[in-house]
């Protein structure tokens, strides 16, 4: 949240206070692992977010993240403290605590998009984004496993779009709200990152959105990046939209570091200076 | 494709009970095949991975790049009629594949390696320095070069790490492993 997701970041501590969200940064909190641990090494892939699991009980809060992947991954290690008393026992040993299950692990999309929460979104806005059409993209393990994620729909997911509804905008339906940006494959595999990318972006054309709103920081940068069109479709994560609504100080900041740029779609729509 | 291999029934049980998904009761409908993004892109498709487990075919499984290729996004136990989750099957088949020395996708491996050796040093990934490593390990010195100079100067890329007070705790997660098999 403070490197290639710095507008998620950004934008989601203003919104958040904004709100009246009181957030706290994890003390001394570690990588979750996120990809890499899974796909090499299983018994990292629970250990690591565990650890979080451990500093959110002593800080006596629960877990909240912008993040889709360390959420899913708290959420695993979480479930099994829980369920494997052995595994806990040796995970308490190691990390120095007693589970005792406090902690809920939670995705920020998730607390911000709950009915009481939406309200008061509506009621915060000073600029509604009015004129503005945007498909909701959710990704991939933000709503998957059903039986892991299990609030919204892993088909077809709507609290987004009720945000999107909220903040003034048009939100646009269209068929590619969960299908995968190629995550991880960045780098490794650019070639099929740029091929979903750009069927992605194409895909919210089609529809008639001017921009995809989405909520994870890895979907933000292949979408922004690896996109192939000849004019480009911004990205811009739901907190920077619901920010920009918001009428905060700052919103431009996090607008520059975008590499397809927002702003003069923004600015045609009259809601940027 | 008529040159099927002696079913070894060990590595199907075993697929089965380290990846505890109910891998028996596929029937092929390929609804997770249908779904998958990189399906495209794979040697095997994911349906096709799952017959040759049933089949025992280790080692045709063991080689490919499909293995390799799943990004995790869990559309295939979601469509799949009996939740069968391809997530902890590729896992597994992963594991099994670096335990018995099989070639790993050499990028694949390399980003993954590169991001767990980060978190090793920092307890936090630092991105310039994975980068670097990850570069260096799949000998891939100069793509994206400009996009991360780019990234750069958007502040998206710090130059310097952000170190974790207990690293000790994080080291001891890679190192402390149980004795059991």
């Amino acid at each position: 949240m403070r490197t290639t997701a710095v507008e998620f970041g950004l934008s989601a501590r203003a919104v958040c206070e904004a709100l009246g969200i009181e957030l706290v940064e994890l003390e001394d909190w570690s990588c979750c692992g996120a990809s890499s641990a899974h796909s090499l090494d299983h018994e990292l892939f629970v250990r690591l977010p565990a650890r979080n699991v451990a500093l959110a009980q002593a800080a006596g809060l629960d877990i909240v993240t912008p993040c889709p992947a360390c959420y899913q991954r708290v959420l695993v290690a979480d479930l099994q403290l829980r369920e494997d008393r052995a595994w806990r026992r040796e995970m308490e040993d190691l990390l120095g605590f007693t589970y005792t299950g406090q902690s809920r692990p939670r995705h920020l999309l998730e607390i911000l998009s709950e009915p009481e929460m939406v309200d008061a979104v509506r009621e915060r806005v000073t600029q509604p984004l009015r004129g503005l059409r945007m498909v909701s993209y959710y990704g991939c393990v933000l709503v998957r496993p059903p039986g892991i994620t299990g609030w919204d729909s892993p088909e077809n997911p709507v609290r987004m779009d009720r945000l999107v509804e909220a903040i003034g905008a048009e939100p646009v339906d269209w068929s590619w709200k969960v299908d995968c940006c190629g995550a991880s494959l960045t780098l490794s595999r650019r070639d099929i990152v740029v091929t979903l990318s750009t069927r992605l972006a194409e895909a919210a054309g089609e529809a008639g959105a001017d921009i995809i709103a989405c909520a994870c920081g890895l979907c933000h940068i292949n979408l922004d990046t690896r996109q192939n069109l000849a004019e480009g479709k911004p990205v811009l994560y739901i907190t920077e939209l619901i920010g920009l609504a918001f009428g905060l100080p700052g919103v431009e900041r996090w607008l520059r570091k975008h590499t397809v740029d927002p702003r003069p779609v923004l600015r045609e729509r009259g809601l940027l200076a | 494709m008529a040159n099927v291999c002696k079913p070894d029934p060990a590595f199907r049980q075993a697929v089965r009970d380290r990846s505890g998904e109910p891998i028996q009761l596929c029937y092929f409908c390929h609804k997770c095949t249908a779904g998958c993004p990189v399906a495209y892109a794979m040697d095997y498709k994911p349906a096709q991975v799952l017959r040759l487990v049933q089949f025992g075919q280790k080692d045709k499984v063991l080689r490919s790049f499909a293995i390799w290729l799943c990004v995790g996004c869990e559309i295939c136990g979601t469509r799949c009629p009996y939740r069968i989750r391809l997530v902890p099957v590729f896992d597994t088949l992963r594991y099994m594949a670096l335990q018995e020395g099989y070639r790993p996708e050499p990028k694949v491996y390399a980003l993954h390696r590169s991001f767990l050796d980060s978190i090793r040093l920092w307890g936090r990934v630092h991105e310039l320095s994975m980068l670097l490593e990850y570069k260096l390990r799949s000998r891939d010195l100069f793509s994206d070069l400009a996009m991360g100079i780019s990234l750069i100067f958007k502040g998206k890329i710090p130059i310097l790490p952000e170190r974790i007070r207990r690293l000790v705790q994080v080291r001891q997660l890679y190192t402390k492993r149980p004795s059991k098999p």
